[in-house]
């Protein structure tokens, strides 16, 4: 009822009673396209480039940025990060690497995998991609990498792939595209920086609902 | 809500008296439009992104019926549910019963507008469902009973002081001045109400036609929490806010934080596509999209669809000189600034909103900083010329404007009396370039002085500059 006459509204006030051929095409052509629209230069630049301005860009945002030559030192820098911080427990995603990184930690530190709980302390997930443009942490959900993990904890630990950063969000979405045959994961976490609020007198306050910091581990 | 907007004179006398709320509204002025101009230098596509922008929302308009048409059947097909309402009171409804289906005794909030225009948090506490707000500007103005006086910053019209006040007596915890204290006491406050909820709600700041997502765009991770913690989530969001493709919506993104907040990206952007899917550890097992048109559609056949365009960023506010001198509540009603100037009168009619597209000197700021480029100062004018015709301007402003066109239409006569006006301005300046009280102005007067007249009329020294012209002109070159 309703979607009928608001449908009916929208298309008196265009002037036409129906969907035309020509509206149908247009909007058919421009959804099949998915063309980009006016990519900024910024970030288009060759692969070290972009490497490097992704690691300026989260670091500006707040983020830190740990860059290790190979992930063999992956469990000790996580557990160096984790100690200067006086974190004893970790709640864990279980792809790709974690489960074996895991493994690696000292036993003194409690590991608990799944999603995370309010009052967790520190969480670790990997990042499915890194965009230069705005140092970004592109992030999705499945089984093995619930979303909770990305807000509820103080503080997050991400896993970067060096060669996972891309230059532009239109480089992303077509990776997005080539995930589980095109259906679209049911969320797509887009993280620059840890959590912040400015709503008392705008000044910057870091930590307001999501984590308080934000710890990214770069490979390669 | 009450609408005050009729009263936006009162409303305005009270608020440029406010010593607080003066306070509070000098952080405006220098915190976001200084944060814009730099995020705008560093990029310098950011004009051409904004034409970019502009086109593809006038193609989004042109297309609105078949884009939400595509949007709605991708939710359908991800296990979503979308809900069309026409009016405030049928998305009040549509969202209680999903609430009463789930049987919500409470529900978490990301910040919402359109569930300020629907009015949802006193329709669902009258119905028995306690709505709790998260983002921490909304969470301050819940606890005093306020509503937002500005559509990104709510609580923008509060001080330090405020802030540690209402914590103090709603936490019972020592009285704090420091902002990151307060900010904790609120982060403590609200985890257990993220995990205790049945349903969050969240706005949308777009609607992807190609894949059936909303997006939301926060730098406090509330909206992710209010999303992803409760075993139901509703988007309530206007039909306006589809856009195409994923593409599509980047164009937008990259103009929102930059217009905004002055942020190269805000923190948390997420896509949220249906439900749990098959092994999802956590997510919502139902996802309703309510689609709230509430006279938007009309305005496509008018002036106002340009309005349309609009993505909510609030720039026109954060650069408007009369929302700085009178804050967001003088206006009365859920939208201020120069869009609400616009919005409001659409949506509350304009003879209550009719003072607000008259509370503007046009200098046209908000349209320069528009990242959608829309004319509001055309469409408040829009407005005006709609509010004379109905006859609703005011008997004095209605003689007034007679008067002037009087003159206006026989200029020998307008030139006499502009002269004489100038003299007459001149004498009472006592020679001081600037005067500070005027008979019969004293609206003007009482706030600020109102410069005198420097000389020659306009008229006057285009006459002198033409004489000049016609002389020989040797002297200038000897």
């Amino acid at each position: 009822m309703s979607k009928a006459e608001i449908l009916g509204q929208i298309r008196r006030g265009l002037g036409r009673t129906g969907a035309t051929e020509t509206a149908r095409n247009a909007v058919s052509a421009r959804l099949e396209a998915k063309q980009a629209n006016l990519i900024p230069a910024r970030a288009q630049l060759p692969e070290k480039a972009c490497q490097q301005l992704f690691i300026e860009m989260a670091s500006e945002a707040a983020a830190d940025v740990i860059e290790l030559k190979n992930i063999k030192l992956l469990p000790k820098a996580i557990a160096t990060w984790l100690a200067e911080q006086d974190i004893h427990e970790l709640v864990s995603a279980e792809d790709g690497p974690l489960s074996d990184i895991c493994k690696q930690l000292p036993d003194t530190l409690h590991i608990r995998k799944g999603v995370a709980q309010a009052g967790d302390l520190a969480s670790l997930t990997t990042a499915f991609l890194g965009i230069a443009e705005t140092g970004t942490l592109m992030l999705y959900s499945r089984p093995d990498s619930p979303t909770t993990l990305n807000f509820l904890p103080d503080n997050h630990l991400v896993v970067l792939n060096r060669q996972d950063i891309v230059g532009v969000y239109e480089e992303a979405w077509a990776k997005v595209r080539g995930l589980n045959q095109g259906k679209m994961p049911r969320t797509v976490n887009m993280i620059t920086g840890p959590s912040r609020s400015a709503d008392i007198e705008q000044k910057l306050q870091m930590g307001a609902h999501g984590p308080r910091r934000l710890a990214i581990f770069l490979i390669g | 809500m009450n609408i005050t907007s009729p009263d936006f004179k009162e409303n305005a006398r009270i608020a440029l008296k406010d010593v607080g709320l003066q306070k509070a509204l000098g952080n405006v002025k220098t915190g976001f439009p200084h944060k814009r101009a730099t995020a705008m230098e560093r990029l310098p596509e950011f004009d051409q992104l904004r034409d970019e922008a502009r086109d593809l929302k006038n193609h989004i308009i042109e297309h609105l019926d078949l884009y939400l048409e595509a949007f709605e059947a991708k939710v359908l097909e991800n296990g979503g549910h979308v809900h069309w309402c026409r009016t405030s009171e049928e998305a009040q409804k549509t969202i209680l019963k999903i609430c009463q289906e789930k049987n919500a005794k409470t529900v978490t909030k990301g910040k919402s507008m359109v569930t300020e225009e629907i009015n949802l948090n006193e329709y669902l506490e009258a119905n028995g469902v306690t709505p709790v707000e998260t983002d921490l500007g909304e969470y301050i103005l819940q606890l005093r009973g306020e509503h937002p006086s500005h559509i990104i910053a709510p609580a923008i019209h509060l001080n330090l002081e405020d802030v540690s006040e209402t914590f103090h007596s709603h936490h019972h915890k020592p009285k704090s001045m420091d902002p990151a204290v307060l900010m904790q006491e609120a982060r403590e406050e609200l985890r257990n109400k993220f995990v205790a909820a049945d349903v969050g709600i969240t706005g949308a700041n777009f609607l992807v036609a190609e894949t059936g997502s909303s997006i939301i765009v926060t730098n406090e991770g509330n909206g992710d929490l209010t999303q992803i913690l409760p075993k139901t989530h509703i988007v309530v969001t206007s039909i306006e806010k589809v856009v195409p493709t994923l593409e599509d919506m980047t164009l937008f993104l990259r103009l929102l934080a930059r217009s905004a907040t002055g942020q190269e990206f805000t923190v948390y952007n997420t896509l949220s596509t249906g439900p749990r899917q098959e092994g999802d550890q956590d997510g919502p097992e139902d996802y309703h999209v309510v689609l709230v048109d509430n006279g938007r559609s009309e305005m496509i056949a008018s002036e106002l669809r340009e309005m349309l365009r609009c993505i909510r960023c609030a720039a026109c506010m954060n650069h408007c000189p009369v929302y700085g001198a009178v804050g967001g509540h003088s206006y009365g009603w859920v939208y201020p600034g120069p869009m609400g100037s616009v919005l409001t009168p659409q949506m509350i009619g304009i003879e209550k909103g009719a003072l607000l597209p008259n509370a503007s000197t046009f200098c046209g700021k908000c349209e320069s900083v528009c990242p959608v480029r829309i004319p509001l100062p055309k469409l408040m004018r829009y407005w005006r010329r709609n509010e004379f015709e109905k006859h609703l301007t005011p008997k004095t402003s209605r003689w007034g404007l007679g008067i002037w066109g009087f003159f206006a239409k026989r200029p020998a006569l307008y030139r006499q009396l502009s002269k004489l006006s100038n003299a007459t301005l001149r004498a009472l300046s006592r020679k001081q370039a600037r005067i500070s009280k005027l008979p019969l102005a004293r609206g003007w007067t009482e706030h600020r002085d109102m410069p005198a007249p420097s000389g020659k009329t306009f008229m006057q020294l285009w006459a002198d500059k033409q004489q000049g012209q016609n002389k020989p002109q040797s002297e200038h070159y000897s």
